[in-house]
């Protein structure tokens, strides 16, 4: 059974990678691009006479297609890496008797990207490249607790009896509670806007791709012989 | 001589197999998305800022 849950999930990876790349390099990357010419300086925004005018214009992708490739292969490899997690959890609820299909395998997907995506960006949303953040250390504690802690909650929601299921409540409540590693200081040199519409692309991207990477795990594993 | 056979139970062997893949998760999970060795870090930029992991 292992040999076809590595290889379901591997193909779903994949798959769901590509899925987000393409998505990615429609939308984030031209708004990742714009902001690399805030953090390097080529352009700026909050000018010296107090204008917070600038130009709004994307650089044209597809002029560095070493750089594009590994955006794809590590999208591959994170989903991958996802997947091979989420269908672990996926066929452990088969075996208990939650039946597994490809549209089960949705709602498991979109559970994933709650608990690792939407939940830890409440707290640290997807930021341009020069943003900068408080000690990495503490962050990275934070947003794997967000996840484990999100993740245990929607459990509860999804297999809780009975009266456990309102234990997801303060669950899910507490890590925001407890809040996030971060600055007393601001220091963004790109515009608000476009550090908005950065964070908002990439969550909708990152929920299409793990809605793809649930469905398509659950349909290769349901398609083979261990289902 | 007596000869033992061991059983495994399915279950167990099961949830062996379902722990690897966890733990193959996390360790693709550390490569894209953590890791601070320079090169992986470079070739991996785009696609962390993406999927907002907290690497730098």
């Amino acid at each position: 059974m292992t040999k076809n849950l590595f290889t379901s999930a591997v193909l779903a990876g994949v798959a769901a990678g590509l899925i987000a790349a393409l998505l990615q390099f429609t939308f984030v990357i031209p708004h990742l691009l714009e902001g690399e010419l805030y953090e390097t300086g080529e352009r700026i925004h909050f000018a010296i006479d107090g204008s917070t005018q600038s130009d709004r214009a994307q650089p044209a992708i597809g002029t560095d297609f070493a750089r594009h490739g590994m955006t794809v292969a590590f999208n591959m490899i994170t989903y991958t890496g996802y997947g091979l997690i989420l269908l672990a959890l996926m066929i452990f609820a088969h075996d208990k008797g939650h039946t597994l299909t490809p549209r089960t395998g949705l709602i498991w997907g979109v559970a994933g990207f709650i608990a690792v995506q939407l939940a830890p960006g409440i707290g640290q949303p997807p930021v341009l490249p020069g943003a900068i953040g408080s000690e990495v250390g503490p962050r990275q504690a934070w947003w794997a607790l967000t996840i484990i802690i999100t993740a245990i909650a929607l459990a509860l929601i999804a297999f809780g009896k009975g009266w456990t299921a309102l234990l997801s409540i303060p669950l899910l409540l507490a890590p925001h509670i407890v809040g996030a590693p971060y600055l007393d200081t601001y220091f963004g040199v790109a515009p608000p806007e476009l550090a908005a519409r950065f964070a908002m692309l990439s969550l909708g991207t990152a929920l299409a791709g793990w809605t793809s990477l649930g469905f398509l795990a659950a349909w290769f594993w349901t398609r083979s012989d261990d289902a | 001589m007596t000869t033992q056979t061991a059983t495994i139970d399915r279950s167990d062997s099961s949830a062996m197999g379902l722990a690897i893949a966890v733990l193959a998760g996390v360790f693709l999970l550390m490569a894209s998305g953590i890791a601070q060795a320079t090169v992986l870090h470079d070739a991996a930029h785009d696609q962390r800022h993406a999927m907002a992991f907290p690497c730098h």
